[in-house]
């Protein structure tokens, strides 16, 4: 049997698990790596020693910064990492495109829109948060009410509607956005542009989205199978017995409730939700059921790391996290597509 | 496994294309389903596979309503090679293949030695060994269409549903194909259903026809008796003409019009 050594091996149980552990601890040495690094440089075992002084009587500087700023942020960049790379991944498999991303829909739309909004208006941080989850909730139910026919009664390919009808809401949400963009006043502008490209400063409450992150897990992982079969086309898949309709129903919510959760902790962060699960499909093959975690677990890594580099390449100035996973996603990217032979 | 159809009606729009067809088809038999463009091929072969609802009518499979099968049971009982398949992403020959094992998956849905050895079995069956380890996106056309019908193999399905499974092959790979169909139907006592434009082949390897003309009309039996120059130029709406020269025999497009 010929083997091309760049072909990706079969996939299986074992190997899976090894792909998630080197991905798991990969994220553990990143975690550490940003507790420990900042404009306050911390021993490592100074940084995790602060972990276990959470309820200690007499926390010093050192526990406060690590637990109350650097271990929420990184958590947090590693919740919304993990869910957009998961949308991603997710959206990929029911549009049967590998150009989807979590974005491609409108809910990162929806939820900026309303978040500016909130901005325009001078809400405070929970207000912009909750008026970001508002607005990606209606993005969902928007599209949701517009295109399930094409998610229930699928006729023999129902995808191109359901993402053309995502793509228009998605860029009508994008005028509302430069109309608000144009008409906000100097002193705002800073903070919304930041948001846009998807900023971890100030993310304090990671809780939410790592509930989203495991709920989603939760409900889809065990569908992966499923996803794999999929792939093949509807008429291919509902032979093979997938409830093809009820599945396409739950990806598209699971996908859109994780791309929601992720905007509203982190803004619109750019890139990982394409590119992640891309980078995984060219190392490890397209088997979901390895990818789908894999590609929660890698998200989660490169937001972590994304944004480690923010807060410290030109400390104490900080760069938008949604920069730095583009700058360095687009040339990895790159690399890895083109050396593949074809 | 016995399939029966009884009384079925098959509505396209206004249109009717199947005007109550009542037929059994057995293990061992090879049918050919044929009939000009749009005459319902597909359309039946989903309704045979379970996946459509006939205007009326019932499809039974070892004597049980379709209805009442469970989507996995059914999937171990069936399988069906649709039309057309998607590569939207690489994979490999052999996972491409073994997708087909997904009704026989248990637990965290991986598959198992038996089910790695049911697909190579069935690119072995093909004469696609060497493939095992291919990116499905750089075959050709017809190289895909194999691999579509080694899939539907590895499924180990005693009802087999092939719509169009020569169309893209060379006349080598169209031969080799309807061998293993064949082999399939004599020696695992398999039901092999068919759509196919090629009458000639059809007459070859089949045992049974099912000639559809679009308007409502179906000729069932043996492929011999339906397959036949009047029938064929009614259905097709172009008049053929039967060819013979010693043992071999062929319909061919008559030169005369009308």
């Amino acid at each position: 049997m010929s083997r091309v050594s760049e072909r990706p091996r079969a996939m299986n149980a074992s190997r899976a698990a090894a792909i998630w552990s080197a991905l798991g601890i990969a994220a553990l040495v990143v975690l550490v790596a940003s507790l420990a690094l900042g404009s306050v440089a911390l021993p490592v075992s100074r940084a995790i020693g602060a972990l276990f002084h959470a309820h200690a009587a007499t926390p010093d500087i050192a526990d406060e910064i690590v637990l109350t700023l650097r271990l929420p942020r990184a958590l947090a960049g590693f919740a919304s990492g993990a869910l957009l790379a998961l949308a991603g991944a997710l959206l990929q498999v029911l549009l049967r495109n590998p150009l989807a991303e979590p974005y491609v829909l409108g809910v990162s739309g929806g939820a900026a829109s309303f978040a500016l909004a909130a901005m325009l208006a001078a809400l405070p941080w929970w207000g912009v948060d909750l008026a970001a989850c508002a607005g990606a909730f209606a993005s969902i139910v928007i599209v949701l009410g517009l295109a399930r026919k094409d998610l229930w009664q699928s006729g023999p390919d129902a995808s191109p509607r359901l993402l053309l009808t995502g793509v228009v809401i998605a860029s009508g949400w994008g005028a509302l956005i430069t109309l608000m963009l144009s008409i906000a006043p100097e002193s705002r502008l800073r903070g919304m542009i930041f948001w846009l490209t998807g900023d971890l400063n100030g993310a304090s409450a990671p809780w939410p989205a790592l509930i989203a992150l495991a709920i989603a897990l939760v409900a889809i992982v065990p569908a992966a199978p499923q996803l794999n079969v999929l792939l093949r086309g509807d008429t291919a898949a509902r032979a093979l017995g997938v409830p093809v309709e009820r599945l396409r129903l739950r990806v598209y919510l699971v996908a859109s409730i994780a791309a929601a959760a992720a905007v509203t902790t982190a803004g619109t962060i750019g890139f990982v939700g394409l590119v992640v699960p891309h980078l995984l499909r060219l190392a490890f093959g397209n088997d979901q059921r390895m990818l789908v975690p894999a590609a929660a677990l890698a998200g989660g890594l490169a937001v972590m790391a994304a944004d480690l580099a923010a807060r410290t390449v030109i400390a104490p100035a900080q760069l938008p996290v949604g920069v730095v996973t583009a700058l360095i996603g687009v040339p990895m990217f790159l690399w890895m597509l083109l050396r593949r032979p074809r | 496994m016995t399939l029966h159809l009884d009384a079925i009606v098959l509505r396209a729009g206004a249109r009717t294309l199947i005007d109550g067809l009542t037929q059994t088809m057995s293990a061992g038999e090879v049918w050919c389903i044929a009939g000009p463009n749009g005459a319902g091929k597909t359309t039946l072969i989903n309704v045979l596979a379970g996946l459509m609802k006939p205007a009326s009518g019932r499809v039974s499979l070892e004597g049980r309503a379709l209805a009442s099968w469970r989507a996995a049971e059914l999937a171990r009982a069936r399988a069906l090679m649709p039309q057309a398949t998607h590569d939207a992403f690489c994979a490999t020959v052999l996972d491409t293949v073994l997708l087909n094992r997904f009704p026989y998956l248990t637990g965290w849905g991986w598959e198992s030695d038996d089910d790695r050895s049911a697909a190579r079995a069935a690119l072995d069956m093909l004469g696609l060994a060497a493939f095992a380890a291919r990116d499905v996106l750089t075959l050709s056309g017809g190289e895909r269409q194999r691999v579509a019908l080694a899939a539907v193999l590895c499924q180990n399905a005693p009802l087999l549903l092939l719509d169009e499974p020569l169309s893209h092959l060379d006349l080598h790979h169209q031969i080799d194909c309807l061998h293993a169909l064949r082999d399939a139907a004599r020696e695992h006592a398999r039901t092999i259903v068919f759509s196919c434009h090629d009458l000639n082949l059809a007459r070859r390897f089949a045992t049974h026809a099912l000639l559809l003309d679009g308007r409502g009309g179906a000729f069932v039996g043996r492929v011999t008796d339906v397959l036949t120059p009047e029938r064929a130029s009614a259905a097709f709406g172009y008049p053929l003409a039967l060819i013979r020269d010693g043992e071999h025999e062929a319909l061919v497009p008559s030169i005369h019009r009308s």
